[in-house]
């Protein structure tokens, strides 16, 4: 089921016009806003994803799974139903969009900032799962030996804690970063869609393909197919190998 | 270092998840392409009758005009049905391309029924609705927008549709005439969801067609655009040539042209095809 359509589209590819199909300047454009805003959405992801699944893993508190059942949620949610939600929380007449707007005049619907939170939305999840597990896991003895030797907390988490969950939070990351560069029903319901602005790959491929120019869309899927497989064979020991 | 068993079918199937979930199209139908567009064979009969069931491709903007001729056609004509794929004329001109199953095609411009003529997978087009551009804003005109070119003051945001989407050409070809540059913060992919991004209070005024505003109801405020300003729109029908149903696919186009579609499309604020 998932080998025929991918083998599909490889066999129908524009193989020759593959170079020129990649270099039209939309193409290049929403290749480069995909990058900024995967990346910003990894790092909006990191900032708020790991101390939250520190939080998780480390300290109990009512409603624990709650917070962990909620934070899971976008990854189950489909895309649009999230823009939705982001609508009525970011919107312009959003609950705490127009907070926001009063404050700062600041808008996120259209915004390239609006294309980063709806990916960080469904990033987050693969961040956070992975650091609280590892952040469980890991053998809590090395912090407990650093705290006698007189480490206080913020050093212990910096050159202890971070450096033991590393490999996962890497792959946490790279998870997190293919997800959000490939999300598409949350950014064009709450972002909107403008070449430079919000018009992400997944955006300008949906749309090529809607207005009959194959060559494009088709190129451009390939390119993030690549990038999918390089994750998942750059992942494959964690998933199939002995950790 | 362990992962837990638990968390690594839950990553696995969050991974394949995002790959099925990722899909979605606003238009309810994408089907598998066919081989080339077989004609029936058969060919229309006089006193074509609207028996049997009709997939019918049409522009957004037609989309109450068209639900309410359902309602009238399916009573008068028993054993008749009909399904309606609306969307940007565009993205139904790519889906007849790719050989969805359509047997009727009504688009919002000539350029797109153009593109299916060229391709011979429809009949030959007729004329059998004309509109005007409306501008739509939020109830109350709280921006007080009063013609086109207050779109271009700053501090308006201003969407329209994508290119290739005919009520997106039409109006960028009205500002380039009139030399009024407006710079959008998107671009929808059909009428329906411009006017759903003013309802909602996200953009403050976009383009579409009188007859969306009208069908908007309370919710939006139309400002018109003066009739020596306004393109000339006409929307062109036509049998999709790989119809499983030529008799009632003719009889719902001779019904578009002056029959009871007509009246539903006048009743919606359409203009007759003269």
């Amino acid at each position: 089921m998932v080998a025929l359509p991918l083998s599909a589209l490889i066999v129908r590819a524009p193989w020759s016009s593959l170079p020129h199909d990649l270099h039209q300047r939309e193409a290049a454009t929403a290749l480069r806003l995909s990058l900024e805003t995967s990346l910003g959405a990894l790092a909006v992801s990191a900032l708020l994803g790991v101390p939250l699944a520190w939080v998780l893993a480390r300290r109990r508190f009512p409603g624990r799974a709650a917070v962990r059942a909620l934070v899971m949620l976008p990854m189950v949610l489909p895309p649009v139903v999230g823009g939705i939600a982001l609508l009525y929380a970011f919107g312009r007449r959003g609950v705490a969009g127009r907070v926001l707007f009063a404050l700062t005049g600041w808008r996120l619907v259209f915004n390239t900032s609006g294309a980063i939170l709806a990916e960080a939305f469904v990033a987050m999840p693969f961040l956070v799962v992975t650091a609280e597990a590892a952040f469980r896991s890991m053998d809590r003895r090395t912090e407990e030996a650093a705290a006698t030797l007189g480490a206080g907390p913020g050093y212990r988490f910096r050159r202890v804690t971070l450096p033991a969950v590393a490999p996962a939070l890497a792959a946490g990351a790279a998870l997190g970063w293919a997800r959000a560069l490939g999300e598409f029903g949350a950014t064009i319901t709450f972002a909107g869609n403008f070449p430079g602005t919000t018009q992400t790959t997944p955006l300008l491929i949906y749309l090529d393909i809607e207005s009959g120019h194959d060559g494009t869309a088709l190129a451009l899927s390939l390119l993030l197919l690549a990038v999918s497989l390089a994750v998942l064979v750059g992942l494959r020991d964690r998933w199939l190998g002995s950790p | 270092m362990r992962s837990p068993p638990r968390l690594v079918v839950a990553a696995v199937a969050a991974v394949l998840l995002p790959l099925a979930a990722c899909s979605s199209s606003s238009s309810s139908s994408t089907t598998p392409p066919t081989a080339g567009a077989a004609a029936t064979g058969a060919t229309t009969t006089t006193a074509a009758a609207l028996t049997g069931a009709l997939n019918v491709f049409a522009a957004a903007s037609l989309t109450t005009a068209f639900n309410a001729a359902r309602s009238t056609l399916t009573a008068a004509n028993p054993g008749f049905s009909v399904t309606y794929d609306f969307g940007g004329s565009n993205a139904l001109v790519a889906q007849i391309q790719q050989g969805a199953p359509a047997d009727v095609f009504a688009s919002a411009d000539d350029a797109n029924m153009q593109k299916l003529v060229t391709a011979g997978l429809v009949g030959s087009p007729v004329t059998f609705a004309r509109n005007k551009l409306e501008i739509a804003v939020a109830a109350g005109n709280p921006k007080q927008i009063s013609g086109l070119a207050d779109l271009a003051k700053p501090g308006i945001t201003v969407i329209l549709e994508a290119v290739g989407v005919p009520a997106g050409d039409y109006t960028r070809g009205v500002l380039a005439t009139k030399g009024i540059t407006v710079e959008p913060k998107s671009l929808e992919t059909d009428v329906k969801s411009a006017v759903a991004k003013v309802t909602s209070g996200e953009a403050d005024a976009t383009v579409v067609y009188a007859t969306d505003v009208a069908a908007a109801g309370s919710k939006v405020v139309g400002v018109p655009i003066p009739d020596a300003d306004q393109p000339s729109i006409t929307y062109p029908i036509a049998v999709v040539k790989a119809t499983k149903n030529p008799t009632a696919a003719q009889a719902f186009v001779d019904s578009a042209v002056s029959g009871a579609i007509q009246k539903a499309l006048e009743a919606s604020g359409f203009l007759p095809p003269q």
